[in-house]
């Protein structure tokens, strides 16, 4: 059961690396995906881990990413 | 419910929390990927928000350079200045209206190569600044030139055979000239920048937090030390915490250990304080206390 | 709005032009001067540093004139009328922000007490060498205005007229004084602070989120907002549109440009200041400014004595230069002369406005001292005698 979630603003991403390095549970990984500037921007491959703490939010120098901790029994990760 | 829980219905609707702090119509950033000054810029706005600052007294100056580009993304009272001149606008700002709490945010050549003079005559005065000086060790945004902090043998376009004159110890410079406030983080340590900058804010006099931040495009590259996410590795792997550390001892070199920490914090009386007692002292009542100077 | 009595030092004074430019400074409302001493004007700010801490404000003596020419351009942003004071090679340093003044709109006095140069020159004697500086000295296209005070009640009371445009056009105001005329010593009146008029900031009544710091709706000048009150603005100096952002596209660039310069060129009519005098009906008009002006008033004299009919035109405003004034001359008169403390700067702008319709004579002097009467009579004559274009 996650206790965080992940948002990432897709356009802002310049696939630095440093929000999927430094997430200490790894939830992260760069996609395959590219944004309109040919950027592979991260996505979530392990939602289950995120604790919300946020830490891809504090490294991201683009403002691309944050999480937020998910308030226990509001109903879960969708 | 604390504000950073979020219920899982409205999490779609979440907001990065620094967001308010974000002119978010310029958006994405001008900096290279991997450039770590973004970072900076999320921990600062972390630091705003952790010390419940009243927003409506910032003032933010910043001089020329990819670090002086922060005052055009940041949504407060801003100042892109001269090259060099931001700590003389700042001082005139504070001056003009002591409420303000005036952070300056340029970049180590801005800072220490052609703004030097007024670096160390601001910390001899200590005159109530926060200046952040994010130190990427070289001229980045004119194309990668040498900067009096770019390490020893390095390569540098205007240094094409490695650079062969010792660079400044920023934190040593400053503590000598009289700061009272002297930090030197990596944009590794987000959560010691934030703490730091809070700190600064608490502080009254002149206050310096040097982050070194990479340069992926110029530095890194020129120096075939690999990307922005390199530069990270390596801080996190050869920095040193050493709080209180002699600064004469925290030199850089181009691979070596990075001393950091929070190496001064001491008190003495600042400029306005100063000002003021002597002014007391000399005119008796003849002193007429400057009060607010805004015209309108 | 009437001037704050606190900085008005109303009476009758014996006092020298330095001393009179730093009341009328006081008495504009300025409450903030950053300043590095630089001889002969050191004593504009010696004097604001003994008198603003009695009339509540601040003086702070900064470290070069690089330091002292921003420092006053931060303390308008926070909120005062501000200016320095400097001469010559303090001039030279102070030109980078000068164009930074004129790019962001910040309104500023900048005083040259002029003296010899080029370069170090002559620290204490008079010259008039830095007035095409004034005008063009910073870098790209921008408009500035400059006026010439020429005795120290001048100096009180068109300092006072300088914050006024500065505030009023939003632009850097140049206060060409010299040497003679900052050390000369003469009566200064000045009056009671309700028959002094001040220009208040041109500060905005917009709501926070509707302002943008660089939007004229149709006017030349925009409203301005001043750090720590909610406006979240952005000041730079590169290219901006109305926003303040940095916008480096050719039409923005284009109309910004274009801006800065027609809100002083377009007002040039009305910001012309001069003294007339016997112009009707003259064969040739002395244009000067600064202590030459009392030199020649001298020459004018003698000249009239001779039966020449001979005018007077001297220049308070200098920039934006009186195109109008000298073409309207030009159609009637024979010849300008032009006496000045300088190897012929002002009089290329009036050969320039006469555009041909009348002969122009330069009288120089290289700087160190004034002219003598006689070297600007002999050229009267000589005009005087010129065949007619």
């Amino acid at each position: 059961m996650a206790k965080g979630r992940v948002s990432v603003v897709v356009e802002r991403c310049k696939a630095c690396g440093f929000c999927v390095e430094f997430c200490p549970t790894k939830v992260l990984a760069l996609s395959s995906a590219f944004n309109s500037k040919g950027y592979h921007p991260p996505h979530v491959v392990h939602p289950e881990k995120c604790s919300g703490c946020d830490l891809c939010g504090m490294y991201c120098p683009d403002f691309a990413i944050f999480a937020t901790k998910i308030a226990p029994g509001s109903g879960g990760d969708k | 419910m604390p504000d950073s829980l979020i219920p899982a219905s409205l999490i779609d609707d979440a907001v990065n929390p620094v967001e308010p702090f974000l002119r978010s119509d310029r958006m994405p950033s001008i900096w290279c990927p991997g450039c770590g000054i973004g970072t900076t810029v999320n921990s600062f706005a972390r630091a705003l928000i952790e010390s419940k600052i009243d927003l409506h007294s910032l003032a933010l100056v910043s001089g020329i350079g990819c670090t002086g580009r922060v005052a055009g993304y940041v949504k407060l009272d801003s100042f892109h200045t001269t090259h060099g001149r931001a700590i003389p606008f700042a001082t005139g700002l504070k001056l003009a209206n002591p409420k303000l709490n005036v952070i300056v945010y340029s970049g180590d050549g801005d800072l220490s190569a052609i703004g030097g003079n007024h670096l160390i005559h601001a910390a001899r005065r200590n005159l109530d600044l926060k200046v952040i000086c994010v130190n990427n060790l070289i001229y980045a945004m004119t194309g990668g030139q040498t900067a009096p902090t770019t390490p020893d043998h390095s390569t540098t376009s205007t240094n094409p055979y490695g650079v062969f004159e010792p660079a400044f110890n920023l934190p040593h410079l400053v503590e000598a000239a009289g700061a009272v406030y002297v930090a030197r983080w990596t944009t590794f340590h987000v959560r010691q920048l934030t703490r730091s900058i809070s700190e600064a804010f608490q502080k009254k006099g002149f206050s310096f937090i040097e982050v070194i931040s990479p340069c992926p495009t110029l530095y890194q590259r020129r120096n075939k030390l690999g990307d922005g996410l390199d530069a990270m590795k390596y801080y996190k792997e050869k920095s040193k915490v050493r709080h209180g550390a002699p600064t004469s001892e925290v030199g850089l070199t181009m691979t070596g250990e990075i001393i950091v920490g929070k190496f001064v914090d001491r008190d003495r009386p600042d400029y306005q304080t100063m000002m003021r007692s002597q002014y007391a002292e000399s005119l008796g009542e003849r002193f007429v206390e400057q009060t607010e100077m805004v015209c309108s | 709005m009437k001037a704050d009595p606190r900085g008005v030092l109303t009476g009758i004074h014996f006092m020298d032009g330095d001393h009179a430019c730093c009341e009328g400074a006081l008495a504009a409302g300025s409450r903030f001067a950053a300043g590095y001493p630089i001889t002969p004007s050191t004593e504009v700010v010696e004097r604001f540093a003994s008198r603003v801490p009695t009339v509540g404000g601040t003086f702070i003596q900064m470290e070069d004139e690089l330091a002292a020419s921003i420092t006053l351009q931060g303390a308008v942003w926070g909120g005062a009328k501000a200016f320095t004071v400097t001469s010559g090679p303090g001039f030279s340093l102070m030109m980078e922000h000068i164009g930074y003044a004129a790019m962001t709109e910040t309104p500023c006095v900048f005083v040259d007490v002029q003296r010899g140069g080029p370069s170090t020159g002559l620290p204490t004697l008079p010259a008039q060498a830095d007035m095409m500086q004034a005008r063009w000295g910073s870098h790209g296209d921008y408009e500035i205005i400059a006026l010439c005070p020429n005795s120290p009640q001048e100096c009180f009371d068109l300092t006072i007229k300088a914050f006024n445009l500065a505030e009023e056009f939003r632009v850097p105001v140049m206060f060409m004084m010299d040497e003679c005329v900052g050390h000369m010593t003469e009566k200064v009146v000045i009056p009671p602070a309700d028959q002094i008029e001040v220009v208040p900031r041109r500060h905005t009544h917009q709501p926070v989120d509707e302002y943008l710091p660089y939007e004229t709706n149709g006017n030349l000048v925009p409203e301005m907002a001043h750090a720590g009150e909610g406006y979240n603005f952005h000041v730079t100096g590169l290219t901006h549109d109305e926003r303040g952002y940095p916008n480096m596209t050719v039409p923005v660039q284009d109309k910004l440009v274009r801006r800065l310069q027609n809100k002083i060129l377009q007002a040039a009519d009305r910001l012309a200041m001069f003294e007339e005098q016997q112009l009707e009906g003259a064969d040739v008009v002395v244009v000067s400014y600064g202590i030459t002006s009392r030199v020649a008033q001298r020459a004018i004299e003698a000249a009239r004595k001779q039966g020449l009919r001979v005018g007077k035109l001297r220049l308070i405003t200098a920039w934006p230069f009186p195109d109008k004034k000298i073409r309207e001359l030009a159609a009637n008169v024979k010849a300008f002369v032009v006496p000045e403390l300088n190897l012929g700067q002002m009089v290329r702008e009036v050969e320039r406005a006469a555009a041909g319709q009348a002969k122009t004579f330069a009288v120089s002097h290289a700087g160190g001292g004034v002219h003598n009467p006689e070297d600007i009579l002999k050229v009267i004559v000589e005009a005087s005698r010129c065949q007619t274009a």
